[in-house]
């Protein structure tokens, strides 16, 4: 009896200077900056490597939040991020018009890619991506075997960017693709995950090049192949911007701001250039700085001039 | 099945190099659901033996709804935390979002239930002649229940036990309102969850394997417990 009674006594304070040796470390770090990204770019380790990075070199740890471009700007706008690191554009110009974003600049560009089973069923290959989506779009609907279209579903920049291009063949996303059969699947989940679903069903599935490489390189049994990467529509455009402090004044603006400088600075740019090189045997990012004058159409997005804190 | 194997020797790899990394992740793990099961057991074994020992009108309802809530959504939790300690949310001057103090009232909302309900159950299924032999005995309302919490402590146990083996195994709270930060709030479950997002699938075959040697681990000390308490009883 006494003997339990110690020995549990000795278990619970073990675990009480455990758990606030936890605490003790959990607040004495450096100074952080909350970034709310997305997942496409999350998923390909980059943002790993530039937490350890950056934290190394300026004392600043970046905690990186990865989800869905829809849900980081969600929580954005609740005041629970003080940088934004998306790919919307949209998405992002109605955050900056509604006052929650100051401080935009581009970062990075890579191409969405359309991915298809390699046997290519709807004959899709080569074909401009608007012809593509229609051809499967009317080969799926009219129920032709192994034609099948994986979507994200989730409201994430690559969803938002599937869904314009839809738009752009000339359907009306609501009511001419979603609901209209068994060939449309909507996954809700992450790049990754939606990755791995449209493997193993053999269908067709719009990704951003990145995560599809690193996929391919996870996954080198895959029937899963690229059939579609020319195009206007495929330009995939990564952007950081600042919450404004005039909305959320406890937010680290200050950090923001050189955040943002670094990842516009020459230092920066080829810290994105150079990730992935190794491994994949090309970069998964082509920084901004390559392009003449980024402010031109398609980038339309400055990413030189330097940002500094705004004054309210 | 490659994917399988290749978890199993990569979980050996990572356990026997201490990869700082996983020992970080299991660490944080331990820390945040071990804390979460101990605060739930001070709030809740109290709490559900007041339930048991007084009688009052309602009863049967609060019983009813306890057990009901053994079944509360993980991500709802994290959805109701999450938007009370928001910034935006009435808690958000706390600053909790995104912390392990944020997962850690997560579990206890989470658990807390469980624990309430097992001791309710475990204090009914006490011995009748035992029960009535302490309450005869004319001692202030708080020793009596001490005494039977006493009399109960290995089927509570079994209730912590269990309710420790919901918090270190949930995903949904502790993503939502820990963000899943790598180096701060990336716990065992979300680490699993990200690396299966990723493609990485034998890593995250490899951080199950940990989560459940560690789940093993805390069933064979409480079992050492209570076969050690069964002897001293039986002496």
């Amino acid at each position: 009896m006494k003997k339990v009674t110690v020995a549990l006594s000795v278990l619970v304070v073990l675990f009480a200077v455990v758990f606030t040796a936890g605490c003790i470390t959990d607040d004495s770090e450096p100074t952080e900056l909350l970034v709310a990204t997305t997942t496409s770019l999350f998923d390909t380790g980059l943002l790993d490597a530039m937490q350890d990075y950056y934290f190394e070199e300026y004392n600043v740890n970046l905690l990186f939040t990865p989800q869905g471009t829809g849900k980081a700007i969600a929580s954005a706008k609740n005041g629970d991020a003080d940088v934004l690191l998306v790919h919307s554009p949209s998405q992002e110009a109605a955050f900056i018009e509604e006052g929650y974003g100051v401080n935009h600049r581009g970062i990075a560009y890579n191409y969405f890619v359309l991915v298809g089973p390699a046997a290519d069923p709807a004959g899709v290959k080569g074909m401009k991506p608007e012809e593509g989506f229609t051809k499967i779009r009317e080969l799926g609907t009219a129920g032709t075997d192994g034609v099948l279209f994986v979507s994200r579903g989730d409201a994430s920049g690559t969803h938002t960017a599937e869904q314009k291009i839809w738009k752009s063949a000339g359907f009306d996303y609501a009511t001419e693709v979603q609901g209209t059969g068994d060939w449309y699947k909507e996954t809700g989940a992450g790049m990754g995950d939606s990755l791995t679903t449209a493997g193993e069903l053999g269908g067709y599935i719009f990704s951003d090049e990145a995560t599809f490489l690193k996929y391919k390189s996870n996954n080198p049994d895959s029937p899963l192949e690229v059939v579609i990467a020319e195009g206007d529509s495929l330009l995939n455009r990564y952007t950081v911007m600042s919450i404004s402090p005039a909305k959320f004044p406890e937010t680290n603006i200050e950090d923001a701001t050189d955040f943002t400088n670094w990842l516009i600075s020459e230092e920066g740019q080829e810290f994105i250039g150079a990730y992935g090189t190794e491994e994949y045997g090309k970069p998964l990012f082509t920084p901004m700085n390559t392009i003449a004058d980024s402010t031109k159409a398609p980038f339309n997005i400055d990413s030189t001039t330097p940002v500094a804190v705004p004054t309210a | 099945m490659g994917e399988i194997i290749d978890g199993f020797i990569g979980a050996i790899q990572l356990i026997v190099t201490l990869d700082p990394e996983v020992m970080d992740i299991a660490l944080r793990s331990i820390q945040v659901s071990t804390a979460a099961t101990l605060i739930a057991a001070l709030i809740a074994i109290p709490l559900g033996a007041l339930i048991y020992f007084y009688d009052f009108p309602g009863k049967r309802g609060v019983i009813n709804l306890v057990q009901t809530l053994y079944a509360l959504p993980t991500v709802i939790v994290g959805l109701v935390v999450y938007l009370l300690i928001s910034h935006s949310g009435p808690l958000g001057f706390l600053d909790l979002l995104y912390t392990t103090k944020a997962m850690t009232i997560a579990q206890v909302i989470l658990v807390s239930p469980l624990i309430i309900g097992f001791t309710i159950s475990a204090l009914t299924g006490l011995d009748r002649d035992m029960k009535n032999t302490v309450l005869g005995l004319n001692a202030p309302a708080y020793r009596a229940m001490l005494t039977l919490v006493r009399e109960a402590k290995f089927a509570i146990l079994s209730a912590v036990v269990l309710a420790f083996g919901r918090a270190i195994a949930e995903v949904g709270a502790v993503m939502m309102v820990g963000g899943n930060i790598r180096h701060f709030t990336r716990t065992l479950t979300t680490a699993i969850s990200l690396n299966t997002s990723m493609g990485e699938f034998s890593v995250s075959i490899a951080l199950g394997i940990i989560l459940l040697g560690i789940a093993l681990i805390v069933n064979l000390g409480v079992n050492v417990l209570q076969y050690r308490g069964m002897r001293v009883k039986d002496d």
